[in-house]
């Protein structure tokens, strides 16, 4: 592929981690670096797991494929590999995947001289993840509570755990982060439209400015979070939703047993009514 | 750390901790129900689960007494349940008794004081006949729920005359506390899990046969008119399961379809029947004792209680953890004198003579082996038309493929036959006649549907 002409300049060598200048290459337009050579290397092991995991299933229909974890029989310790071993080999694959794909974009942002959003970003999806099939198998007692790697297996896993607690959509911190899934999606909705209208004025008219954005706002609702502000109030949004998930799945199970609809008792035993 | 960092985490760090302040820790105890990684599990925290347990604990049986000695009708006037008994196993029926319902009140609480034992004159006693009479009942005719584990009036009373958990009718919040038309439902009621779902589960479904099922039978929903409304009214009646039972919805169900008896575990065959089963007690024995009970026993709505399932259960999934008091209570197990109709069940029920059916098999769903009860009552019918020709037809529910259910009713009606050759009636007296609708009528499950038909030539 093809260097524009002025990426040359941003193609510094240095900023590594780890591995000095072994691995400080490109390869095309990939940046390759030690954390892509464990990305390649974890992606293609879990993958092969994975293809492995099926050819010894019952099914090579896509949606079927299931790689489903140990027993809860087998608590913390490893299990034969046909019974929930692979699933443990994959899920030490996937998190050495995502990581090493976190910490290749912390390197391209120390070779850019840039903030570690993107990466830090990444790495609260990578805890969401975390959470599901670590924090809470550790804190229930068992791999076995981690969800099962397939299309509609992982499914019937989301339903079954939240019929656990009756009625999930009373778990306090699901309805927080679905908040903040929703609100994600207004303010990209808005901001998305806004920057649209602005530089699609009517034939004729010049492209208008930042300011036309803001005074949009402030007419409209009196406030303008303004161009730089926006995107900050998007990655709160995004990030929050994101990390109130991971919370609502850790909670269930080892911080409440029963039905959510029955936490809420509190609130109806609260001295102002009660 | 500039101020308004800190202050922002501080904030954080104490709604994290609020937010914990009204929840459980770990360890918790997990029991896996399903496939692996299938999501079917039971949670419990035993720090909680300490203090059910002590709740639920079985009363120690008094030894049994020797058998023999005169019956109690031949001592005791006016005996009209327990009447099989010796005097010496009835009186140790009538001291657990007292036990399991009145312990503080003792004898006198349906035997009034100064009067003749025979006397019926305190309500209570006619109440606690009436109840003898529904023990048996359960104990006889209701094993598909019951099991031979069977109940006690321990089961539900626990040491009180009113057991903790009944039902009465339900007016609803009164107009005065609330403004606003609530349609039976937004109100945290405890009966369906403090949800905002329709607060009366038990009427339409515990005393009322409503249906309970909404879910559409096909990939796409045509002709279910089912309203939201049904659908969360289903819902209310089984958060009132779960927690009668203290479990989650996947103790019977594995939500990937809530319907599908396939994927279903056999508790939900238990519970289909417990709920016939609660619905069969409340109309012919709980709600018919109203009248006879005082006002102070009536509800809102001048009815006497009723049960549900936390009635037995008290939030264990198996009443007083499955030990079984009955099996030192024989007196209980026996057969009701009248039993009241029940819906059918896997068994024999002997039709009518009016039609040319005599007998019919009934199966448990997907099930081909006859029942306990089959081998005497075919053995009987040979006996009792000999030489005569006899047809056998098997027939099926609505649920599962029609292959695999024509084959269900081929080899149910081949279970009979093969009773029938054993009774020693030979092949060419037994025809196999396939019927021209072998789906045995009703929908779903249908219990009745799940028959083999022996009829005369």
């Amino acid at each position: 592929m093809a260097m524009l002409s002025f990426e040359r300049k941003y193609r510094v060598r240095g900023g590594t981690l780890v591995g000095g200048d072994l691995f400080d290459f490109w390869v095309g337009p990939f940046y390759c670096g030690f954390f892509g050579v464990t990305t390649a290397f974890f992606s293609a092991v879990g993958i092969a797991m994975i293809l492995w995991g099926a050819a010894n299933g019952p099914t090579w229909n896509v949606w079927q494929i299931n790689i489903a974890p140990p027993d809860l029989s087998y608590g913390l310790a490893f299990a034969p590999l046909m019974e929930g071993g692979l699933w443990q080999i994959i899920t030490v694959c996937a998190l050495g995947a995502f990581v090493s794909w976190a910490l290749r974009e912390v390197e391209i942002c120390r070779k850019l001289g840039i903030g570690y959003h993107v990466p830090i970003a990444f790495g609260v999806a990578i805890f969401a993840y975390f959470s599901l099939v670590v924090i809470r198998p550790l804190l229930l007692g068992a791999w076995g509570h981690g969800f099962p790697y397939g299309i509609m297996s992982h499914l019937d896993w989301v339903s079954n755990t939240g019929y656990q607690y009756l009625h999930f959509h009373y778990n306090p911190a699901h309805m927080i982060a679905v908040s903040f899934f929703f609100t994600t999606v207004l303010a990209l909705a808005l901001h998305g439209s806004l920057v649209l209208s602005a530089t699609n004025p009517k034939k004729g008219e010049p492209v208008k400015t930042a300011e036309h954005e803001n005074t949009f706002f402030r007419d409209t609702i009196g406030y303008s979070i303004g161009t730089l502000g926006i995107h900050r109030l998007g990655l709160f949004l995004a990030l929050s939703a994101a990390f109130w998930s991971a919370i609502c799945i850790i909670i269930s199970g080892p911080f409440w047993t029963r039905g959510w609809p029955e936490w809420w008792n509190w609130w109806l035993n609260l001295p102002i009514w009660a | 750390m500039n101020p308004t960092i800190r202050r922002s985490a501080a904030l954080l760090l104490t709604g994290a901790l609020a937010l914990l302040a009204g929840c459980e820790r770990p360890p918790v105890d997990t029991v896996q129900r399903g496939y692996r990684g299938l999501g079917m599990i039971e949670l419990s925290n035993p720090r909680i689960a300490q203090q059910t347990i002590a709740d639920n604990q079985s009363p120690e049986a008094t030894p049994p007494m020797p058998a023999g000695g005169p019956p109690a009708s031949a001592v005791f006037k006016n005996v009209q349940v327990l009447n099989d008994l010796s005097v010496a196993e009835f009186t140790r029926v009538m001291v657990a008794m007292t036990n399991w319902v009145s312990p503080d009140q003792g004898c006198a609480y349906c035997h009034a004081a100064g009067e003749d034992l025979a006397s019926d004159s305190l309500y209570t006693k006619v109440v606690a006949r009436r109840m003898l009479v529904m023990t048996r009942h359960i104990n006889s005719d209701w094993k598909t729920h019951v099991a031979d584990t069977g109940v006690t009036c321990y089961t539900c009373h626990r040491g009180k005359p009113v057991p903790a958990n009944v039902w009465f009718r339900n007016p609803g919040p009164s107009a005065a506390a609330r403004a606003g038309n609530h349609a039976g439902q937004n109100t945290p009621a405890p009966q369906v899990g403090l949800t905002s779902l329709p607060y009366d589960p038990f009427g339409p479904f515990l005393d009322q046969a409503n249906e309970i099922r909404v879910v559409s039978t096909s990939a796409l929903p045509t002709n279910n008119y089912h309203s939201t409304k049904q659908t969360e009214w289903t819902y209310a009646l089984m958060m009132n399961m779960s927690q009668a039972l203290g479990v989650n919805c996947t103790f019977c169900h594995n939500t990937r379809s809530f319907a599908s008896w396939d994927a279903s575990t056999p508790q939900r065959e238990t519970a289909w029947y417990g709920i016939r089963m609660v619905r069969d007690l409340n109309k012919d024995y709980l709600d018919p004792l109203g009248p006879t009970l005082p006002p102070i026993r009536h509800g809102p709505l001048g009815d006497g209680p009723k049960v549900d399932c936390a009635t037995c259960h008290n939030g264990v999934y198996k009443p007083l953890y499955g030990v079984s008091l009955l099996k030192d209570y024989p007196a209980l197990a026996a057969p009701a004198p009248a039993p009241a109709a029940a819906a059918p069940v896997a068994g024999v029920q002997p039709i009518t003579v009016a039609t040319l059916t005599l007998v019919k098999v009934y199966f448990a769903t997907g099930r081909t082996e006859l029942p306990g009860d089959a081998a005497a009552a075919l053995d009987a019918l040979a006996k009792a038309h000999p030489g005569q020709q006899l047809v056998i037809s098997g027939y099926h529910d609505a649920q599962g493929g029609a292959a695999q259910n024509e084959e269900l009713a081929k080899q149910r009606a081949m279970a009979v036959r093969d009773q029938l050759r054993q009774a020693g009636i030979g092949d060419q007296r037994i025809v196999l006649m396939k019927p021209e609708q072998a789906q045995g009528g009703g929908g779903g499950d249908n219990p009745e549907a799940r028959r083999v038909e022996v009829s005369l030539k």
